[in-house]
């Protein structure tokens, strides 16, 4: 039985311009110590999904489907019994440092707070934690600068202050919310090693949601790709990038502008922009923008389709596809 | 809530009826021939009150113009010099909220004699420095944002700046705070008036009513209570005229209608 | 000879803080330590550097919204900060900027038309010769004459970088300083706007001081790149080599930090 099972969690909210589903059908599970990645771009509902997982959903947000952590249904759970689970058995962290700490406490009490708040425990039991966690992710001199202020500290040290938080009451999942994207790209590579290291050091499940594709590559073993709030492609993380097998997932790839590329070479792009939630098509998500759109595209929602071990992907399209999936093979032959 | 609003609104100005003053019927209660009743000298209440509210909207418009236009200028002054000036202004500004604002207005009155002018220049000049500081503490906030870098990107200057890129973005806030100081300013007024140093009769006010319904208390209690809801009715008109004036200029609320 | 199109010669930028004791002097920032490049007209430069390095200071002062603590900068020959404030605000047509943030650098209370043709109504254009631009310049970034009534909170974020370029080309610049301008933008947006860019580039003729922390975003338009690191220029040359064979550790570092896009065996 896997750690975290969601199955076809659907998830409407009010907008202004009336009920939209901002999660669709969206089905994945992570195994105990498993580690997962979630790709996609603003609007795609990767946040939104972890966000369901935490219970932090907006007012009058409506979940439809199953969110199963160790076996225990977590939709039906109010509020107090969510509150029980945050910061015990789920730990986050979120994209802004600057704003995740509270400023006018130390950081020592913030990172102590977990520990009290679900372990019962007193003021110096859990200081006595909290230093040890602060020196665990790397901030020198622990034991002093427990006392300090978070405006104290470098973005790259909230950062870890968070992670410290997090991880207080041990969880057995972690979930990262784009937790690099705000900082500079020599420290990203520090606080994702440091991420790393803890998840295999404490044997905790990952889940690692981010619009950069180098940082899913390098720390997560399957990933799901997400587009309008459905999972369009989702498999082993090798897998998806040797195989694009869905329009958006190459598109996405493409798109990037890469170290190797030559200059004055036109970036490859998805044309169009991302509807808003309320506009989105009720066929496939992707159909208008998708270069391989035909008039079911628009009408039908797409199974997913197995093209691979444990790789599937969402499109009704695929047959089309193949022919350019084996010249870009052939292309990457050497 | 614009709705509300504007019925509140238009209770105001239906004011400029009757004016009359008949001393014969003297202290009679609410009556067909008058809704509220007479006061002492046999005037109709329900005139009386609506009349009184041309004082009030008077002295709480002028007022709080004074302080908006002043006070505003002031604010914006000081944010766009930064430095020095700032200080400055605001010093005075602080030097002006060391005294109670009831404390000073009566000692305008006091020293430059009683009457409705006077009452609405001492209410105006005490709101200048709390428009002085809200606007330049906005008008800050606005002037490290961007656009407002991207402005003096192209050369445009502090004056111009300020026109087109500070005042709008600050619009809200100072209306807000305007309803609620003309709110105020009424019930200064009012309180003047009890006091005997606003209005002067014959000219009816709210805040007078209020004092000669005092000794009267045990003859005709609704007398006193008639100008109390008017104030009460005003106040909270004027602070949903303000929240609908609010969204109506934000551009981003506008797209909901 | 032609004088090249900018040249900033020894920047030296100190910032200080306010006091901490009495008894000793203010500490000081040194945001930028004596800084010199130069940019030809047609080959853009890229400033690569990380938070801290002075990128947005220098920015700052080679659009002369700031003034160096020595040193100069220098358009086509003439010193910015020793010009007369009516000839600056002349010389401002040659020189625009676009900035990171498409959701600050657009004033929310303002028509796009008016945003975009502020920086030639500030040359003291008349309305018809701003409306007309306006629309030429809306329709150059990929968007419609009639965006030009609505509000910037109409628009996606990709769509507001290029308002902002727009308004950064009305009055045919020769140079645009670009602060990080697709930072805040999706990976496909980014994609989007950088080709807009190049498009711009040959269409205009335009030449980019583009800042970026992301080596492949500047690699994609720029002809030179600086590394700056504190203040200081650590690295400069052609991106070609500096990516095949940076020099100087940091700018090795700073490769080596960058996920590749490939999953380990």
């Amino acid at each position: 039985m896997a750690l975290l099972e969601v199955e076809q969690l659907t998830v409407t909210l009010q907008t202004q311009r009336g009920p939209a589903r901002a999660i669709r059908d969206v089905s994945f599970a992570v195994d105990t110590a498993g580690t997962l990645g979630i790709v996609g771009e603003s609007g795609s509902g990767k946040s939104m999904t972890a966000m369901a997982i935490m219970g932090l959903l907006p007012e009058g947000a409506k979940v439809e489907g199953s969110i199963r952590l160790g076996g225990e249904e977590l939709t039906t759970k109010t509020d107090r019994e969510m509150n029980a689970i945050r910061g015990n058995r789920i730990g986050m962290i979120f994209q802004e440092p600057m704003t995740a700490l509270n400023p006018v406490h130390t950081i020592g009490k913030q990172v102590a707070e977990p520990l009290r708040l679900h372990r019962g425990m007193n003021a110096v039991d859990a200081r006595k934690k909290a230093i040890a966690l602060l020196d665990r992710v790397g901030i020198p001199d622990a034991a002093r600068r427990a006392d300090a202020y978070p405006h104290q500290f470098s973005g790259g040290q909230r950062q870890r202050i968070t992670i410290a938080m997090a991880l207080a009451c041990e969880p057995s999942l972690l979930i990262a919310d784009e937790p690099t994207t705000a900082l500079d790209v020599t420290i990203q590579k520090q606080i994702l090693e440091l991420i790393a290291g803890l998840v295999e050091e404490r044997r905790m499940a990952l889940m690692l949601i981010s619009h950069d594709l180098g940082v899913i590559a390098q720390n997560v073993q399957r990933m799901l790709v997400m587009y309008g709030g459905s999972v369009v492609e989702d498999g082993s993380t090798r897998s998806v990038f040797a195989n694009r097998m869905h329009p958006y997932t190459m598109g996405l790839f493409d798109a990037r502008p890469a170290l190797g590329t030559p200059k004055g070479a036109k970036l490859a792009t998805i044309p169009g922009t991302v509807p808003e939630l309320a506009d989105l098509p009720s066929g496939c998500t992707f159909a208008g923008r998708c270069a391989f759109t035909i008039a079911e595209c628009h009408t039908t929602v797409p199974p997913p389709i197995e093209v691979g071990l444990g790789h599937h992907a969402r499109c009704i399209r695929l047959d089309a596809l193949t022919p350019t999936l084996s010249r870009r093979e052939r292309e990457q032959q050497p | 809530m614009c709705l509300v609003a504007a019925a509140l609104l238009s209770f105001f100005w239906t004011p400029y009826s009757v004016y009359d003053v008949d001393m014969a019927a003297k202290l009679q209660p609410a009556s067909s021939a008058h809704w509220f009743g007479t006061d002492a000298f046999g005037r109709d209440v329900a005139s009386l009150i609506l009349v009184g509210s041309r004082a009030s909207i008077a002295v709480g418009v002028i007022a709080v113009s004074i302080g908006l236009v002043i006070g505003t200028a002031l604010g914006l002054f000081a944010s766009a010099k930064r430095g020095w000036w700032e200080e400055v202004i605001m010093r005075i500004a602080d030097f002006g909220f060391a005294f109670p604002a009831i404390l000073s207005a009566i000692m305008f009155t006091a020293v430059f004699g009683p009457g409705m002018v006077n009452a609405i220049i001492a209410i105006g000049i005490y709101n200048i420095p709390t428009f002085a500081r809200i606007t330049r503490a906005s008008a800050n906030a606005v002037w490290s944002r961007e656009f407002v870098m991207a402005a003096r990107a192209c050369g445009k200057g502090a004056f111009a700046i300020t026109i087109e890129h500070v005042l709008p973005n600050i619009a809200s806030v100072l209306i807000v705070q305007a309803t609620i100081r003309f709110a105020i300013a009424i019930l200064a007024e009012a309180a003047l008036s009890y006091l005997g140093l606003g209005t002067q009769p014959p000219q009816p006010s709210w805040g007078r009513m209020l004092a000669e319904a005092q000794t009267l208390m045990f003859q005709a209690p609704m007398l006193a209570v008639y100008p109390g809801v008017a104030i009460a009715l005003a106040v909270m008109g004027l602070n949903l005229l303000g929240d609908g004036l609010r969204d109506i200029f934000d551009p981003r609320l506008a797209r909901k209608r | 000879m032609n004088a090249p199109l900018l040249q900033v010669d020894k920047l030296v930028r100190d910032y200080t803080l306010p006091r901490e004791k009495l008894t000793q002097p203010p500490p000081k920032v040194h945001a930028l330590r004596g800084v010199s490049f130069t940019i030809e007209a047609g080959r853009s430069l890229g400033i690569v550097g990380e938070s801290g390095s002075g990128k947005s200071t220098l920015a700052r002062i080679v659009m002369a919204l700031d003034a160096p603590t020595s040193g100069t900068v220098r358009l086509l020959g003439r010193d910015l900060n020793a010009l007369p404030r009516e000839e600056l605000r002349q010389a401002r047509r040659d020189f625009q900027m676009v900035f990171q943030d498409p959701y600050g650098s657009l004033d929310p209370r303002q028509t796009v038309g008016r945003i975009v043709a502020e920086p030639l109504a500030a040359q003291g254009a008349t309305r018809e010769e701003q409306r007309a631009r306006s629309i030429e310049v809306l329709e150059s970034v990929g968007l419609r004459a009639s965006d030009a009534a609505k509000f910037p909170h109409e628009f996606s974020g990709g769509q507001r970088q290029r308002i902002a370029i727009a308004r950064a080309l009305i009055t045919r610049p020769k140079l645009i300083v670009a602060d990080e301008p697709v930072s805040a933008l999706d990976v496909s947006v980014q994609a989007q706007v950088l080709n807009l860019m190049q498009d711009l580039q040959a269409q205009f003729g335009v030449t980019y001081m583009l800042i970026s922390h992301d080596l492949a975003v500047v690699r994609h338009l720029c002809d030179d790149v600086c590394v700056l690191r504190e203040g200081t220029i650590v690295e400069q040359g052609p991106p070609e080599r500096l990516f095949r064979a940076a020099q100087h550790p940091y700018t090795r570092a700073l490769l080596a930090a960058v996920p590749r896009a490939e999953p380990p065996e």
